[in-house]
């Protein structure tokens, strides 16, 4: 078997595994199923990058989706308390519907792009650069803004998602050591002066009767 | 040397997508459901970046695709956090229950 | 020489006047309006007895300069400027004389109004747009002046605003004098047209070049351009001097102060028409047609106008009245071509009927503004100089031989008697009969307000309220200030002396000069002129006249109905009810134009307002785009289920007809 064998057998293999993947995310019953079997369609999509010498961001899948993302999926899965039944009403009733308007979209795409696309050979090789060199020479100079601006979408996006999920707890009691340190002794004692004996009003008493 | 055409990717990231536009018909009411899809149709795209950009020799397809998962990453984060917090709210994540923007 | 600064300050004083005693509250206070107002209006009033003495006596030529250029269009320059000939002088004089004796006079008549700094700046304001009027030399100059007057005139009117009836009669003056100005600014248009220039000069001296001009208006109908001209113009004079039938608005007008009665609608803004007319006489003479319609109108003012005066209870309305008639007198004259006659008439009829009006007002003071004469009568004892000069007023405006009315008055009757041009006959009866009317009315007045019984009570509790006195005075009537007073006997002098030494020059000496005109067809004077053989044979052969002895037939009507014999006067009503109606209805003028023109606005605002504003714009466009929307929406937000898949299958969907149109258009 040589090297172009082995390459398209791999290729057919992920995209295999990859495709019956993604229909496992599809018709999962289970939520969590669905998603480690979407961790499986990443992963085999990750491979399928890595057989088109794009290594960098095969590896940047993998760690960002495959051990970030998706495991905040698995979290918020598992952490949420869902009845999954009464949203899988409706699933075979919509199944064709669904197989249809996919079936007619794939013809469509494959008739626009793919027949186009059948003769396009390999354009050039950089040979002797590192995907990663390569990658990084456009990102840091020509695409330098929208690189940071990249960085502070994410950075409003973990800000974004802290504050939606985050909830005050009103009715909780804590210390507040701030407030301890500073206290003093006048908050604390009252000082009240007061005659040593008082005197009782004559009249008072009577007027104050109870009526019954 | 890459022996693959570029028509195998493409046909691949199409069916990835189609499959995605399909679990959306059918998962219509579970919200994770239809954010999974998402990413997987971000996937498609992504995988359609990266070939075209391997086949044309620019890199500007892979910076492109550093960039999505960049915004996706973000998004399903933010998605996530919302669909925490509507499940405090409302305790259901079912979107046929969730018609409050209806007229 | 007439100085060009001299007429400068003679205009400008009256306005420096309004705008101080009008702007200034606190810093000039009560008298210091009235005595900044009164101080440029005598100032006025000297410089034009400077100006009269320089052009009679002096032998100062002409003025006629632009003080300053206006504006220039094209062609055509209007400048500011003053045209002060011997026509101007009289009337410089006349105006400022009589604004000065109604200021003096104004000082006590509405000594307790709150409007009184308001009311002097009004009238020296209108002093002012007088002077404009008589100095123009263009025609611009004089419809700013006339407009200024008509403006002024309204404030006046509607001086006690928070009367409903006196707003309402100063919209309705301010309303019928628009007919009469845009006649008139129809004619200025027509004068432009005709001469390219609306410099009086410039178009004077081509006015014969009118006679043969034609113009089509209506195709195929060519008019005489002469003609239309001098018939667009006397619009403007029937609207401004109420000649039928624009003269609904003057009786109305006597809900204004009595000063204001005097000054604008018996002596000066009312004669604008007048002297307008006289100062277009090289036009007038081009259209024989013109003139005859002056005559006629002018004619039937004059005489059924005077018949309304007979059955008015209200003092000053039966002056009005008379002031319509005599007005008419004057349009006669002009429509005789007797120009100079009718500016004399303007003359004398400025002196007495400013006095009658004022003496009217000093009566109106003294019963605590009781207007109506079935509650005043034998007033003579209680205020003796009013009583007395009004009848010299009286017996002027019946033209008893000698006083000033006489002189005038007779004159126009012998010159429409002369005249021969088309409806002369007609206005010879009318002005006959006119005369009778007049003595009726006056002596009428006279009787019912200072002799007979007294018909008010006195209560000293009584709370006078403005509206139903029904002769009811919390305190007795009593003679006036002198404030009041003096501008009456300053009034009634020349009332009774000025015709004598002004008729011969004025009327038969071509005085005029060449600020009147008239072709030597039309010059009934000039004949006149050949019999007159001074003032002392016109007052002795006048007792075998005619006229004298029409006049004293209604002196004689009125002594038995009105002094001898009161019950007769409602015996006749009633014995003529239907005509006794339709005068005290003023032959239903009122009625037809508030059906026709009033109601039929109404009517067509009615229309415009549900139809075009409620309708078109409010409800088709307004509320219909609104309405549009909201039937709509509520048909759309059926798409708007909520769902979030609906929404996620519509995207869906519009993509694969995109990408289906993609593919079977884009490909080719």
């Amino acid at each position: 078997m040589n090297h172009a064998t082995l390459q398209m057998v791999c290729f057919i293999v992920f995209a295999v595994v990859a495709v019956g993947a993604a229909l496992a995310v599809v018709a999962a019953k289970n939520t969590v199923h669905g998603v480690l079997a979407l961790v499986l369609t990443f992963f085999s999509t990750a491979c399928i990058w890595m057989l088109a010498e794009a290594e960098f961001l095969s590896l940047a899948l993998v760690v960002v989706y495959v051990g970030a993302v998706m495991v905040l999926f698995l979290f918020v899965v598992m952490m949420l308390d869902i009845d999954m039944e009464p949203m899988r009403e409706g699933f075979i009733k919509h199944l064709p519907l669904g197989i249809g308007a996919a079936a007619i979209m794939l013809i469509e795409m494959l008739g626009i792009i793919g027949v186009r696309a059948l003769n396009v050979q390999p354009g050039l090789n950089p040979a002797g650069v590192s995907n990663i060199k390569w990658l990084g020479e456009a990102l840091f100079t020509r695409f330098l803004l929208p690189f940071e601006i990249a960085a502070l979408i994410l950075t409003v996006g973990l800000v974004a998602a802290v504050v939606l999920a985050l909830r005050v707890r009103t009715f909780s009691k804590r210390q507040n050591p701030a407030k301890q340190s500073a206290v003093r002794a006048g908050s604390r004692v009252r000082m009240v002066k007061m005659a040593a004996v008082a005197q009782v009003p004559a009249s008072a008493p009577a007027s104050e009767e109870p009526q019954a | 040397m890459i022996a693959i055409p570029l028509s195998w990717y493409i046909v691949f990231a199409t069916v990835l997508f189609c499959i995605a536009i399909a679990g959306i018909f059918i998962n219509r009411k579970n919200v994770i459901v239809l954010l999974m899809c998402i990413e997987l149709m971000l996937l498609a795209v992504n995988t359609n970046f990266v070939a075209f950009s391997r086949f044309l020799g620019n890199p500007d397809g892979q910076v492109f695709v550093f960039f999505i998962l960049t915004v996706a990453a973000a998004e399903s984060a933010i998605g996530l956090a919302i669909v925490v917090l509507m499940f405090r709210n409302r305790r259901t994540i079912n979107v046929g229950e969730i018609d409050s923007l209806r007229y | 020489m007439i100085s060009q600064n001299l007429l400068i300050v003679l205009a400008a004083a009256p306005l420096a006047g309004a705008l101080i005693a009008g702007l200034g509250r606190k810093q000039v206070g009560r008298a210091g309006a009235a005595a900044i107002a009164t101080i440029s209006v005598a100032l006025s009033f000297a410089l034009s007895c400077v100006v009269f003495y320089q052009l009679v006596w002096g032998g100062a030529p002409v003025f006629n300069h632009d003080v300053y250029t206006w504006l220039e269009v094209g062609k055509l320059s209007i400048g500011i400027g003053f045209l002060v000939d011997r026509l101007t002088a009289l009337m410089l004089v006349v105006v400022t004389f009589v604004s000065l004796m109604v200021h003096i006079y104004t000082i006590g008549y509405m000594r307790d109004d709150p409007g009184f700094q308001r009311f002097f700046a009004y009238i020296a304001l209108f002093t002012f747009s007088m002077l404009m009027l008589v100095l123009a030399n263009n025609f611009l100059q004089l419809f700013v002046g006339w407009e200024l007057v008509g403006l002024v005139s309204y404030l006046l009117i509607g001086f006690w605003f928070d009367r409903p009836t006196a707003s309402a009669a100063a919209l309705k003056a301010f309303l019928v004098n628009r007919v009469g100005d845009f006649g008139f600014i129809l004619g200025i248009a027509a004068v432009l047209y005709a001469f390219h220039t609306l410099d009086y000069s410039a178009v004077f001296a081509q006015a014969p070049s009118l006679s043969g001009r034609t113009i089509e208006v209506v195709g195929g109908h060519p008019w005489s351009l002469a003609t239309l001209i001098c018939l667009l113009l006397f619009v403007g004079a029937c609207g401004k001097s109420a000649q039928v039938p624009l003269h609904v608005w003057l009786p109305d007008s006597m809900e204004g102060p009595t000063p204001i009665s005097a000054l604008i609608h018996a002596a000066t803004m009312v004669t604008a028409g007048i002297f307008m007319v006289a100062r277009m006489s090289p036009l007038y003479e081009m259209s024989p047609t013109a003139l005859s319609v002056v005559l006629i109108v002018g004619a039937t003012t004059a005489f059924f106008m005077g018949l309304v005066g007979i059955v008015q209870n209200d003092i000053k309305r039966v002056i009005a009245y008379s002031t319509l008639s005599q007005l008419g007198y004057m349009v006669v004259a002009l429509g005789v071509s007797a120009y100079a006659a009718g500016i004399f008439h303007l003359m004398t009829h400025a002196f007495f009927k400013a006095l009658l009006f004022l003496g009217a007002g000093s009566v109106i003071v003294a019963m605590h503004h009781e207007q109506d004469m079935r509650y005043m009568g034998g007033l003579r004892k209680r205020m003796p100089i009013t009583w007395i000069t009004m009848w010299i007023g009286s017996l002027a405006l019946v033209a008893t031989p000698g006083f000033s009315g006489f002189f005038s008055k007779d004159t126009i009757i012998d010159a429409v008697g002369e005249s021969h041009i088309f409806g002369s006959t007609y206005a010879y009866w009318c002005v006959l009969l006119g005369v009778f009317v007049t003595a009726l009315y006056t002596f009428r007045l006279m009787y019912m307000t200072f002799h007979g019984k007294e018909r008010f009570k006195v209560e000293h509790g009584a709370h006078a309220s403005h509206d139903h006195h029904q002769g009811l005075l919390s305190h007795a009537p009593k003679e006036s200030p002198w404030v009041i007073t003096l501008p009456l006997v300053l009034l009634a002098i020349p009332s009774v002396i000025i015709g004598w030494f002004t008729i011969k020059p004025l009327l038969y000496g071509n005085w005029f000069g060449s600020a009147i005109k008239v072709l030597p067809q039309h010059d009934v004077l000039a004949k006149m002129g050949e019999e007159f053989h001074g003032t002392g044979a016109m007052f002795w052969h006048s007792f075998t006249t005619a006229p004298f002895w029409i006049a004293f037939a209604g002196f004689a009507v009125a002594t038995y109905v009105y002094l001898i014999n009161p019950q007769l006067a409602d015996r006749a009503a009633r014995m003529f009810l239907p005509l006794y109606r339709m005068l005290t209805r003023k032959f239903w003028v009122d009625e037809v134009y508030y059906n026709l023109f009033a109601r039929g606005g109404l009517k067509l605002g009615r229309v415009f307002w549900k139809g075009g504003d409620a309708g078109l714009i409010d409800g088709a466009m307004v509320n219909g785009s609104a309405a549009v929307v909201e039937r709509s929406s509520r048909v759309f937000r059926r798409l708007q289920t909520g769902y979030l898949y609906h929404y996620a299958f519509a995207m869906i969907l519009g993509l694969i007809l995109l990408l289906g149109g993609l593919w079977y258009w884009g490909l080719h």
